[in-house]
C-alpha cells in the first residue's frame, strides 16, 4: 500500500485510489465539479488541482493515481490561487440568475464560490449566452448555466447506456446537448438533474415550485417498482413536491427511475379522500360509520367461503396482515396478493424472490433473461446489469421480448420451448451458463402470468438446477417482481391456503356467484364484467378502475402518507415513513381494517402499529428485522408441464404508467405522449389517466 | 552550415521524381530489410545515440520515447501513429515531406514500427492537406505494390500495414491524445495523462505518436548511424532540421539546416535577409505561434536550436520562424494569435475554454487602446492562471505569446492606451 504525505500528514492508502480520494481519507477537503464517485473520470473542471512536489505542474487530483512517496499540498497559497482562478473562469460566463434558478440553495457552484471564490469579479467583457434546449417533459435545460463538467454526458453514455447527450462545437462555444435537438428518452434521465452541479439541468415538473430550504425532507422507500429504492420525499404543507434518491449501495446505489421520481404529482390527483357507498348505481359520499355499516349489512351472516380478497401492487404488509386475519376470523381462505395471477409458489420463498440480490449481479458472470425487459420493468436494476456488463466477461442471453437493453446480448427468440433446450443442455447458451462460475437467470413476472406460468417456472428451475446456478454460496435463480407489495404479500401468507381460491379462482367464483363479497385492497385492473353481481369493497388511495366498480369505497393512504412495511424483490424488509398526512378522511390502511373488524364484531387483537408489526413477525420471522437479506431455502417448486408456443413477453408495455399513482400523474401522461408516442404502445382508454 | 553530403531531404521541393523509383534512386528503401533484421533493441539504441529530439515542438528524445513502449504487452497490439496534423501557424515543413518525400516517411514508419514492436501505423493528416494525403496514399500504394510494406515488408519477414486517416481541420487534433481520440472516431479532445499513450493509447493499446519529420529522418539515421546524426548540430541539440521562415524576409521558404545555426546567418543565407535590412527587424517568433516573441536584441545572438532559444526565454517549437519588421503592429499580431487560440480551444477544460476568450477580448481592446494600464496587469495575471492548469498544452500555447508581448513590448501597449485616452475627453477615457 503506497504511503503519501498530504499536508504534512503521512497516510497509507489503497493502491487503486486517486490522489483526491487519498486527500479525502486524510481529511483534506478538495473541491470538485466534474468528479463523481460513480462516473468515469474526466478531469476537465480543474477545480481539484493540488500541488505535488517534484511535479512540473499542479495535478488534477481526481485523475492522478496515488504513488508511493507522493507529497501533496492542498492548503498552500498557490492552491488557493488556483481554485480562485478556476472559480473565476467558471463564473465569467455563468449567468448571475441565482434568484430565479431552481438549483439555488443546493448548487455546487454557489457553495464553492462562497468557499473558494475570490469574492469579486474582474471580468468586464460580454458574457456568453446559449439558447435553451428542449429535453422533453422531465428535464428543463437552461444551458447558459452549464459549466461543461460533462457529468450528464458521462451518465448517459456509461450508466444509462443511451448516449443521448454530448458536446457540440468547440472552445467557449462548446454546448452540451442532444443530437439535433432530440429529447432525452432514457428511463433514468432524472438522475442527470441530481448529477448536474449547477442549474443547467433542473426538474421541469418541479420548476419554480419551491426552494430547498422550505422543504420537509423525509427518508423513505419507493414502491412504484419492485426494487424498493431508497428515496427522500420532499414536501411542503400537505403536498409532496419532489422525490429524489438516497444512497443505498445494496439496492439503487444512488439512482432512481423516472417513474419513481416524477410520478409524485399523481399523489395529489384523483385521490379518494372520503368513504363512498353506491346507492342507486351511483357512488355517494358517506361517513366511515355508514360505510362500515353497509359492509356489515352485507357480510354479517354470510358464509366465509363466499367472501374473498385480492391485494394490489402498492399495498403494505401491515394492511395485508390485518386483512388476512380479518378474513380468517370470517372463515375465508380466499385471498391472493398476486392479482395478475403470477405462478410463483407461495410456499417456497426462493421461487418468488431475487435470490442473487441486486448487488449480487456484480458477482455474476453469465445471465439468462426469460420473458422480461428489465429496462422498462426496472431501469435501475437494468443499470446494475449494464454496470456488470461494462466490466467485461459477462455474457447475457435473452429468451423473450426483443428490446434494446443498453448492453450487448445474444437473442434467442421469444419461444418458451427454448427454455427446455437450455435446461437439457442442448442449447448453445447452456454451455455458456455451465461454464460460468456464478451464472444467473432472471425470470420476468410477465412469463409467470401466462397460463403455462407454472411450467415456465419449473423449466426455469430446471435450468438453475441443471446448469449449476445454485451452489453453497450462490443462488442464481431470480424472479423479477415488478410490484412493491408482491414479496411482502407472499411472505405474510396473503395467498390461498387450505383449499382457498387463488386470483383466477376468485374471479371465476365471482362470475358464478359463488363468491358474493370481494374485498379489493388496492387492487385495480379487474375485469368489470365478471364482477357485476359481486359486492365489491375497494380500499385504496386513488379513484382508479377498482374504485369505479366498487359498492363501498374505503379511502386509504398512499406510500408517502404512512409508516409502512414493504419487502423488495430481493426479500429485503424496508419501511416507508410518513411525509405528509393522507388527504381528507383517508386513513392508514391497517387501521381501516382494524376499525372495520370492530364494526363486524370480529375485533382484531392489535391497536397500535408496533402490535401489528409484532403480529407480522409472529407469522414470518423475516419481519422481525429490517434491511437484512436472509437466503431462501432451495426446495422444490413449479409444475413441469407443456410450454405453450405463444411468444414470451413483458407484461409492462408503458414504463411510465403501471399503477394508480403513475396513471394519475400528469407528468407521466406527458412522458407517455411525448416519449413513447401517443398513448404509448397501447390504445388510450378511460382508465389510463 | 549544412554540407550537401549531410542533407537528408534531398527532394524537399519536389523537383525530382517523388515516386518510389525516384526515391530509390536517392537512396531510400536501400537495404531496409538489413536494418529491420538488426532488431528492435538495436534500432532504439541507435536512435538514442543519434540524440534526435521530437520535431513536433516539445523536443522530447525520440529514442527515449520508443523505449517507453512495453517490451511485452500480452495480446494487445502496438501502434505507431504519425502526427501529420501540421496546424501550428507559421509551420509548413511536414507538408513538404508529405508532398515530396513521402517514401522517407513510409520507410521511417516501417523502421519506427520495428523499433516499437508495432505492425500497424496510422498517418493522421490534417483535413486541409487533401493533395498531400493523396500524395502519401499514392506512395503507400506504390510501396505495397513493390512489396516494401504489407506482409513480409521488404522481404524482412516483418508484417507491416500503414493507413492514412484524414482529420477534419481542428488544430487541437494535433495534440497526440486528441489525435488518438479523433482516429477512434470521437470528438478530438485531449485525454488526461497518465495513462500515457505508451501504455494506453489508440484503442487502449500501447501507442507511440511521432511527428512526420521525426519519422522521416529515421531511415537516414539508421542507415548512416546515430553517431553521424549526433555529430551534427550542438551537444543535446543534434542533427539537421527543416526550418520554415515566413513574414518579413525577402524570400520566405522552407529549408533544411544544421541545428544551432545563428538566426541572423540563417535568415540572410536562405531568405535573403529581413526586408529593409537587419536593423529594420522588430521581433521574431522563432518556433510557431505558441512560443514567446523575441526582440531584435535577442535575435542578434540567438542560435536556432532548443537550448539556444531557451536561453532567450523562447523555444524552438516546430522551427517555424515568423519574422516581423518595424512595420508590424505587434499588438495586433499577437491579438490575431489570441483569436486563433480562442477559436481552436477544444472547450473541454475550464481555464482554456473560458480564459482564451477572455484574453482575446482584452487583447482586442488593448490593440486599439480601449483599455486601462491596469488591464495589462490583469491580462498578465489571467495568462498565469491558465498556464500549467490545463489538460493539454493549448492553454500554455495561448498564454505564452501574450506573456512574451507584455514582457518585451509592454511600452507599446501602454503608449496605445495613453494615446487613445489622451485624444478623448477625460470622461470617456475613464470608462
Amino acid at each position: 500500500m503506497p504511503k503519501l504525505t498530504i499536508d504534512g500528514q503521512e497516510i497509507e492508502v489503497d493502491a487503486s485510489m486517486t490522489v483526491l480520494q487519498a486527500c479525502e481519507q486524510a481529511g483534506a477537503e478538495v473541491p470538485r465539479f466534474c468528479y463523481h464517485e460513480r462516473l468515469p473520470l474526466s478531469g476537465n473542471c480543474r477545480m481539484c488541482l493540488v500541488e505535488m512536489e517534484r511535479a512540473p505542474k499542479p495535478v488534477a487530483s481526481c485523475c492522478m493515481p496515488v504513488g508511493d512517496g507522493m507529497v501533496i499540498h492542498t492548503n498552500t497559497d498557490e492552491v488557493k490561487k488556483m481554485r480562485e482562478a478556476v472559480m473565476e473562469f467558471l463564473l465569467i460566463n455563468h449567468p448571475l440568475d441565482c434568484p430565479i434558478c431552481d438549483q439555488g440553495g443546493e448548487c455546487d457552484l454557489q457553495d464553492q464560490a462562497v468557499a473558494y471564490g475570490c469574492g469579486e469579479s474582474r471580468y468586464t467583457e460580454e458574457k456568453r449566452a446559449v439558447s435553451n434546449n428542449d429535453y422533453g417533459p422531465l428535464i428543463k435545460g437552461t444551458m447558459t448555466r452549464c459549466i461543461h463538467c460533462t457529468r450528464c454526458v458521462r451518465f448517459s453514455s456509461t450508466i444509462a447506456g443511451t448516449s443521448e447527450l454530448g458536446g457540440v462545437f468547440r472552445g467557449e462555444h462548446l454546448e452540451i446537448g442532444t443530437y439535433v435537438g432530440n429529447t432525452i428518452t432514457s428511463e433514468l434521465s432524472g438522475n442527470m438533474i441530481d448529477l448536474c452541479p449547477v442549474g443547467a439541468l433542473t426538474s421541469l415538473p418541479y420548476a419554480f415550485k419551491a426552494r430547498p430550504w422550505e422543504l420537509k425532507k423525509t427518508e423513505s422507500i419507493d414502491v412504484l417498482d419492485g426494487l424498493g429504492s431508497a428515496i427522500r420525499v420532499d414536501s411542503r404543507g400537505g403536498e409532496v413536491l419532489r422525490i429524489i434518491p438516497r444512497l443505498n449501495d445494496d439496492v439503487n446505489e444512488e439512482w432512481l427511475g423516472d417513474k419513481s421520481r416524477f410520478a409524485c404529482d399523481g399523489l395529489n390527483r384523483q385521490r379518494l379522500d372520503q368513504p363512498y357507498i353506491k346507492k342507486d348505481g351511483k357512488l355517494q359520499a358517506a361517513t366511515w360509520d355508514e360505510a362500515f355499516g353497509a359492509i356489515a349489512d352485507k357480510v354479517n351472516g354470510l358464509d366465509g367461503s363466499k367472501i374473498a380478497a385480492l391485494a394490489g401492487d402498492l399495498v403494505d404488509v401491515e394492511a395485508m396482515t390485518a386483512l388476512k386475519d380479518l378474513l380468517a376470523s370470517l372463515g375465508s381462505n380466499n385471498m391472493d396478493c398476486r392479482q395478475e395471477g403470477n405462478a410463483v409458489d407461495p410456499n417456497v420463498r426462493a421461487s418468488y424472490i431475487f435470490n442473487s440480490t441486486v448487488a449480487g449481479i456484480e458477482d455474476a458472470d453469465a445471465l439468462l433473461i426469460v420473458g422480461s425487459n428489465p429496462r422498462i420493468e426496472n431501469p435501475v436494476l437494468n443499470a446494475r446489469i449494464r454496470k456488470r456488463y461494462l466490466e467485461g466477461g459477462f455474457k447475457v442471453g435473452v429468451v423473450g421480448p426483443a428490446a434494446d437493453l443498453t448492453y450487448k446480448h445474444d437473442y434467442f427468440g421469444a419461444d418458451a420451448t427454448t427454455l427446455n433446450d437450455i435446461a437439457s443442455g442442448k442449447h448453445e447458451f447452456a454451455k455458456v451458463l455451465k461454464g460460468a462460475e456464478k451464472p444467473m437467470i432472471i425470470v420476468g413476472a410477465g412469463a409467470l402470468m401466462r397460463a403455462d406460468g407454472a411450467a415456465i417456472l419449473a423449466a426455469s428451475k430446471a435450468i438453475a438446477d441443471n446448469l449449476g446456478m445454485v451452489k453453497d454460496d450462490w443462488n442464481g435463480f431470480n424472479v423479477l417482481q415488478t410490484s412493491a407489495s408482491r414479496v411482502g404479500g407472499l411472505d405474510i401468507g396473503f395467498s390461498p391456503k387450505d383449499g382457498g381460491l387463488d386470483t383466477v379462482g376468485i374471479l371465476d367464483a365471482c362470475g358464478d356467484g359463488k363468491v358474493e363479497v370481494l374485498y379489493l385492497l388496492g387492487a385495480d385492473g379487474m375485469e368489470a364484467a365478471k364482477l357485476s353481481d359481486t359486492f365489491i369493497i375497494y380500499q385504496g388511495h386513488h379513484g382508479d378502475s377498482g374504485a369505479h366498480m366498487a359498492d363501498v369505497i374505503l379511502p386509504g393512504a398512499a406510500y408517502t402518507e404512512k409508516n409502512a412495511t414493504y419487502v423488495n424483490m430481493e426479500g429485503r424488509v424496508q419501511r416507508t415513513s410518513l411525509a405528509v398526512f393522507a388527504p381528507g378522511q383517508a386513513k392508514e390502511d391497517w387501521a381501516i381494517i382494524r376499525a372495520l373488524s370492530a364494526a363486524l364484531g370480529k375485533t382484531l387483537p392489535y391497536d397500535t402499529l408496533p402490535d401489528v408489526r409484532g403480529r407480522m413477525a409472529e407469522i414470518n420471522p423475516v419481519f422481525a428485522t429490517t434491511d437484512e437479506i436472509t437466503p431462501a431455502e432451495w426446495t422444490d417448486f413449479g409444475m413441469a408441464g407443456d410450454l405453450q408456443l405463444k411468444p414470451l413477453s413483458s407484461h409492462i408495455r408503458n414504463y411510465y404508467m403501471t399503477d394508480p399513482i403513475s396513471r394519475a400523474s400528469e407528468t407521466m401522461a406527458a412522458c407517455t405522449a411525448e416519449l413513447l408516442g401517443q398513448g404509448g404502445e397501447t390504445e388510450r382508454t378511460g382508465t389510463d389517466g | 552550415m549544412l554540407h550537401d553530403r549531410d542533407r537528408i531531404f534531398t527532394n524537399i521541393y519536389g523537383i525530382h521524381d517523388t515516386g518510389v523509383k525516384g526515391a530509390q534512386s536517392r537512396g531510400d528503401w536501400d537495404k531496409t530489410a538489413d536494418i529491420i533484421k538488426k532488431g528492435r533493441e538495436w534500432i532504439v539504441e541507435e536512435m538514442k545515440t543519434s540524440g534526435l529530439r521530437g520535431r513536433g515542438g516539445a523536443g522530447f528524445s525520440t529514442g527515449m520515447k520508443w523505449s517507453f513502449m512495453p517490451k511485452d504487452s500480452g495480446d494487445r497490439p502496438h501502434y505507431l501513429v504519425i502526427n501529420a496534423d501540421e496546424g501550428e501557424p507559421g509551420t509548413c515543413k511536414d507538408r513538404e515531406i508529405l508532398r515530396s518525400e513521402p517514401h522517407k516517411l513510409i520507410e521511417g514508419a516501417l523502421l519506427a514500427s520495428v523499433g516499437i514492436g508495432a505492425h500497424a501505423c496510422y498517418i493522421y493528416i490534417r483535413g486541409e492537406f487533401y493533395r498531400e494525403a493523396e500524395a502519401v496514399q499514392r506512395a503507400i500504394d506504390e510501396a505495397y505494390d513493390a512489396g516494401l510494406v504489407g506482409k513480409n515488408a521488404c522481404k524482412s519477414g516483418y508484417d507491416f500495414d500503414i493507413y492514412v486517416h484524414m482529420g477534419a481541420g481542428a488544430y487541437i487534433c494535433g495534440e497526440e491524445s486528441a489525435l488518438i481520440e479523433s482516429i477512434e472516431g470521437k470528438k478530438g479532445q485531449p485525454r488526461l495523462k497518465p495513462p500515457f499513450p505508451a501504455n494506453c493509447g489508440l484503442y487502449g493499446c500501447p501507442t507511440t505518436v511521432n511527428n512526420v519529420e521525426s519519422i522521416a529522418v529515421v531511415p537516414d539515421i539508421l542507415r548512416r548511424g546515430g553517431a553521424w546524426f549526433a555529430g551534427l548540430g550542438r551537444e543535446n541539440n543534434a542533427g539537421t532540421k527543416l526550418f520554415c521562415v515566413s513574414g518579413h524576409v525577402e524570400n520566405p521558404c522552407t529549408f533544411e539546416e544544421e541545428m544551432g545555426v545563428p538566426m541572423k546567418e540563417m535568415l540572410e543565407k536562405h531568405c535573403g535577409g529581413v526586408i529593409g535590412g537587419w536593423n529594420n527587424l522588430k521581433g521574431v517568433i522563432p518556433g510557431g505561434s505558441s512560443v514567446p516573441v523575441m526582440t531584435k536584441g535577442q535575435c542578434d545572438s540567438a542560435l536556432m536550436d532548443y537550448d539556444g532559444l531557451k536561453e532567450h526565454g523562447s523555444s524552438l517549437g516546430t522551427a517555424a520562424v515568423i519574422v516581423m519588421d518595424q512595420s508590424t503592429d505587434i499588438v495586433r499580431a499577437i491579438t490575431r494569435l489570441s483569436a486563433f487560440y480562442k477559436h481552436e480551444s477544444c472547450g473541454q477544460c475550464t481555464p482554456c475554454r473560458e480564459g482564451t476568450g477572455w484574453m482575446w477580448r482584452m487583447m482586442e481592446r488593448i490593440s486599439v487602446g480601449n483599455a486601462t494600464i491596469d488591464e495589462i496587469d490583469l491580462l498578465e495575471d489571467v495568462t498565469r492562471r491558465i498556464e500549467g492548469h490545463t489538460i493539454c498544452a493549448l492553454g500554455d500555447a495561448a498564454a505564452w505569446p501574450i506573456q512574451g508581448l507584455i514582457k518585451h513590448f509592454r511600452s507599446e501597449m501602454e503608449e496605445r492606451i495613453l494615446e487613445k485616452a489622451g485624444t478623448q475627453p477625460a470622461a470617456d477615457a475613464a470608462e
